[in-house]
């Protein structure tokens, strides 16, 4: 070619200038942990149904699927866990947790409402796996070795399935329908329930071969006793039994005045089903503080809105006709609650114990293989016991007593007891560490004050069983999802493909990789990395 | 802060791009077939700022214009970086004088496609802020009074990077520099010199100008449109973080740009024939300092000892800046000003309705003090 005066070469492209070499250091796309995962008891993929529910339209489908993975109680989920994952959360740095738990009700909800169901594969593994127990701990369990392919079976002794879903948690907590729907999919898998069938002996029910393997999630429904002197006209009861005859038989009768002896969820939900049955003063008696109670805070918050009263620092030495004797304690240095001496009077037409629950572990007095601890059955990391096949889990076996905490039981058991049949150890995948606040550049999300769930007319909570907490409309519950920070997973912001100055970042429009670094340009620079909102990038040094 | 009216889709429109967008609402830069006018390749530093606001600026420009611009470049970084002989990584007609004659290079490119009735063709000058502010200052006011149907760029880094760092008349005061008393007692340029080109264009009463930075593409991107949108001379002055000559981290480009701004050191506006018309308002507020500590031509006043009295009077000019282009938003903090905080309302932007900004809540009519110097 011709060229101008002067001109000796063609004109280049820089493209030809492989900038990449001068890169000491590489920014590569990674998966942190987001702390509400790492928080979830039953270890659902939050960040990753936000991200889906974020979307709004066919991105709930895609959401509800994805908690169905982790969690067969989408509905029940919303509305009774005490949500770890809001604790957790990242964005309580920034203004308020994010609502997981109202998003998670509005997508279990929207999951009943428009029939969505799962199915279990067409492939039978023609394993059998027996379940004791009906509660949140077996049907968990149940759902998700069917959905594995095994063929199982439930047999509860109870007349219902739900366990301490339907026995333990009052209706205006839990309505019973939502119940319910969510059961009856667990049993459209093709999983066979037997009620009233109460197994008296574990060894027994395993001796004819007919299960490969069994999980044990009897829960714990014996209420605890306290020592308390009582006249003849005393009138005691427990908690359990009072919760379990709500539902059941006769409604207890409780009288004007109610006190009830315990600081636990159940104490709570003791007082509030007083109150809903007539009760015109329902006090809760307590020998610690408020800021000790095991109770959940919002149970403690919506009792007190109902009228419930609290008496701290109080045991009771005596329980007679109509009257309570309180001694007054105080705490020591330690912080444990020490009796003063000091006497006071309660009046009172019943008392109520909500001191904790036992197991009635006599299923397994004949197993020799299976430890019992404390009251509650020994388990491996694989929820197996002492007895090759025989799998324990939710509130019978050593942990923190919880619906969801029982459903993860059940989840993880579920897998083991695949592997154990499979012949093939589950063996966890390795978890990535934690997405920190730190790792986080907060500059980039907008500010958004959390909606809180409206509560149902505190009159109307005095005399109706109907469900205190109202739910999210779709609105609402778009705007809470879309407070996620996807904390350490991209969310497809665009951000680096923005704002490298070497155009080495592409852009691939695939879910599977959104985005890729162009390792002949980068630079290095970490432009990327710091300006990415959710710290799913970072930098790691080039073998040099 | 049209940037932030998109409400409740996490990220708002703080972010480059948001899948939760229309198409239509996302920035040039989120797009893939964005014209990467400056392309792979270039020569300049890890995390240079200045490649980066040209590529803003260019892209936006392309989009505004369906491709149909010639950009004319004065000597400097941007020049150097992007056509080491016979290289280029320029991706639209781009043609290079010398380093005072940019503004006046294209005049003529303007004038002569006028006199061959291509007026449909958009020209663009660039330079850095040696170019505008010192050496090309007398081209660039002549532009300016003739109204030339020139847009021009100033890429600001705020000193002469691509020869070794020394001052230019847009370096600010404190800042060291190789020839601004780099060693010594008191290193660090003096107070009191200097020039405001943004003011000083305003002064020449042209269609528009304004001020932006690379940490805000999408408010960058719209003021580019803007202009494309106007005829006759206009003016956009970028600030362009500059790693190298301020000794900063390199990942640290776009933070100083976001900082610069938070701080109120550099006020963000957009002025139409002499007054200004919008402010950008600071978000999070935040002491100069935090700025200042992050750059090493400042470490100075960190070390030995903190030098108070400079960062008081650093400080002072930062609270003057605010004080004039009234940069504090009401309620502190609040993305969406004059907004009520209503939360079942915020979804409703999904409607469709696009982004207009609001006249009332985020522009400042600024009708005194347009003269003078806000650093």
């Amino acid at each position: 070619m011709e060229k101008p005066f002067a001109i000796t070469l063609d004109v280049g492209s820089s493209l030809a200038n492989k900038t990449g070499s001068w890169r000491t250091e590489r920014a590569v796309y990674t998966d942190r942990l987001p702390p509400c995962n790492h928080g979830c008891p039953a270890g659902e993929n939050i960040q990753q149904w936000l991200y889906d529910a974020e979307e709004g339209g066919e991105g709930y489908e895609r959401a509800w699927r994805q908690i169905m993975l982790d969690n067969p109680f989408p509905a029940i989920m919303g509305r009774v866990c005490y949500h770890p994952c809001e604790t957790a959360c990242n964005r309580a740095e920034l203004d308020e947790a994010v609502g997981i738990n109202s998003v998670e009700r509005f997508l279990g909800d929207e999951g009943i409402g428009q029939g969505w169901t799962v199915e279990a594969p067409p492939g039978r593994t023609g394993k059998r796996v027996l379940i004791v127990g009906a509660g949140p701990s077996g049907l968990s369990a149940a759902y998700f070795l069917a959905r594995m392919g095994h063929e199982v079976t439930i047999r509860e002794a109870g007349p219902m399935a739900g366990g301490m879903m339907r026995f333990g948690i009052p209706k205006y907590r839990l309505p019973r329908d939502v119940l319910d729907a969510e059961v009856q999919r667990i049993l459209d898998l093709g999983v066979e329930l037997e009620l009233d069938s109460k197994v008296e002996d574990v060894v027994e029910a395993g001796r004819d071969g007919e299960f490969d393997a069994t999980f044990l999630a009897i829960g714990a429904q014996v209420g605890k006793r306290a020592y308390i002197p009582a006249g003849s006209a005393a009138h005691m009861l427990d908690a359990v039994s009072m919760l379990h005859d709500m539902e059941t038989g006769e409604k207890p009768l409780l009288g004007r005045r109610v006190a009830i002896y315990g600081g636990g969820n159940t104490a709570m939900d003791a007082a509030r089903t007083a109150r809903r049955l007539g009760a015109e003063e329902a006090v809760v008696v307590y020998r610690r503080t408020r800021e000790q109670m095991p109770a959940h805070e919002t149970e403690v918050e919506e009792a007190e809105e109902e009228g419930v009263m609290m008496r701290w620092l109080s045991t009771i030495k005596q329980a007679g006709d109509g009257r309570l004797v309180l001694e007054k304690m105080e705490l020591d240095e330690s912080g444990f609650p020490q009796p003063t001496g000091e006497f006071d009077e309660l009046e009172s037409d019943a008392l109520v114990l909500a001191l904790g629950q036992e197991c009635d572990l006599s299923l397994v007095e004949a197993a020799d293989d299976i430890e019992v601890e404390d009251g509650v059955v020994a388990v491996g990391p694989d929820m197996m016991t002492g007895r090759p096949g025989v799998f324990a889990g939710g509130d019978m076996v050593p942990a923190e007593r919880s619906v969801t905490i029982a459903i993860g039981h059940g989840k993880k058991a579920a897998r083991n007891i695949d592997g154990y049949l499979r012949g093939e150890p589950f063996v966890h995948p390795p978890v990535p560490e934690i997405a920190t606040f730190e790792t986080l550049n907060p500059w980039y999300y907008a500010d958004a004050p959390r909606t809180h769930r409206p509560k149902l007319d505190a009159v109307r909570r005095q005399d109706s069983f109907d469900e205190v907490v109202v739910g999210f409309d779709e609105s609402n519950a778009l705007f809470e999802a879309r407070r996620c920070m996807s904390c350490g997973n991209c969310f497809s912001c665009d951000n680096c493909f923005g704002v490298c100055p070497d155009n080495a970042v592409l852009k691939l429009d695939d879910p599977n990789e959104r985005y890729r670094i162009d390792l002949d340009f980068c630079k290095g620079c970490g432009i990327c990395v710091a300006e990415c909102p959710s710290g799913a990038i970072q930098m790691f040094p080039e073998q040099i | 802060m049209a940037e932030q009216q998109i409400k409740g889709y996490q990220t708002g429109t703080f972010v480059v791009g948001n899948r939760l967008l229309d198409p239509e609402q996302r920035s040039t830069q989120a797009r893939t077939e964005r014209s990467n006018t400056l392309t792979s390749g270039h020569r300049a530093c890890q995390g240079c700022g200045e490649a980066l606001g040209a590529r803003y600026t260019l892209d936006a420009a392309m989009r505004a214009t369906d491709g149909n611009l010639v950009a004319c470049n004065a000597t400097g970084c941007l020049e150097v970086f992007s056509t080491p002989y016979p290289e280029s990584s320029w991706q639209l007609p781009w043609v290079h004088s010398l380093f005072g004659n940019a503004p006046a290079v294209a005049a003529g490119v303007a004038a002569a496609l006028k006199a061959k009735g291509r007026e449909d063709i958009r020209v663009v000058g660039q330079a850095g802020d040696g170019g505008t502010v010192d050496i090309g200052f007398g081209c660039l006011s002549g532009m300016f009074e003739r109204n030339d149907d020139v847009l021009f760029v100033c890429y600001d880094n705020e000193g002469y990077m691509n020869t070794g760092v020394q001052r230019s008349g847009a370096t600010p005061p404190a800042a060291r520099t190789a020839n601004t008393k780099p060693v010594g007692p008191e290193p660090g340029n003096v107070f009191g010199q200097g020039k405001n080109v943004p003011m000083i264009a305003m002064a020449h009463e042209i269609p528009y100008v304004a001020t932006a930075t690379v940490a805000e593409p999408r408010d960058l991107e719209r003021k580019v449109e803007r202009a494309m949108e106007l005829r006759g001379a206009r003016y956009i002055h970028v600030f362009v973080p500059c790693p190298l000559g301020w000794g900063a981290a390199s990942k640290d480009t776009i933070r100083l740009a976001r900082l610069v701004k938070e701080t109120g050191v550099f006020p963000v506006f957009a002025a139409e024939d002499g007054e200004v018309t919008e402010v950008s308002k600071i978000r999070r507020h935040v002491p100069v300092t935090e700025y200042l500590k992050l750059q090493r031509r400042y470490a100075h006043l960190f070390k030995p000892e903190v030098n108070t009295e400079v960062i008081e009077r650093l400080q002072a000019g930062a609270d003057r800046n605010i004080r004039r282009f009234d940069l504090l938003a009401t309620d502190e903090g609040a993305d969406f000003p004059g907004e009520a905080t209503d939360q079942a309302g915020e979804l409703h932007d999904e409607s469709g309705t696009p982004p207009a900004p609001d006249a009332d809540s985020n522009t400042t009519m600024l009708l005194k003090e347009t003269h003078g110097n806000p650093r």
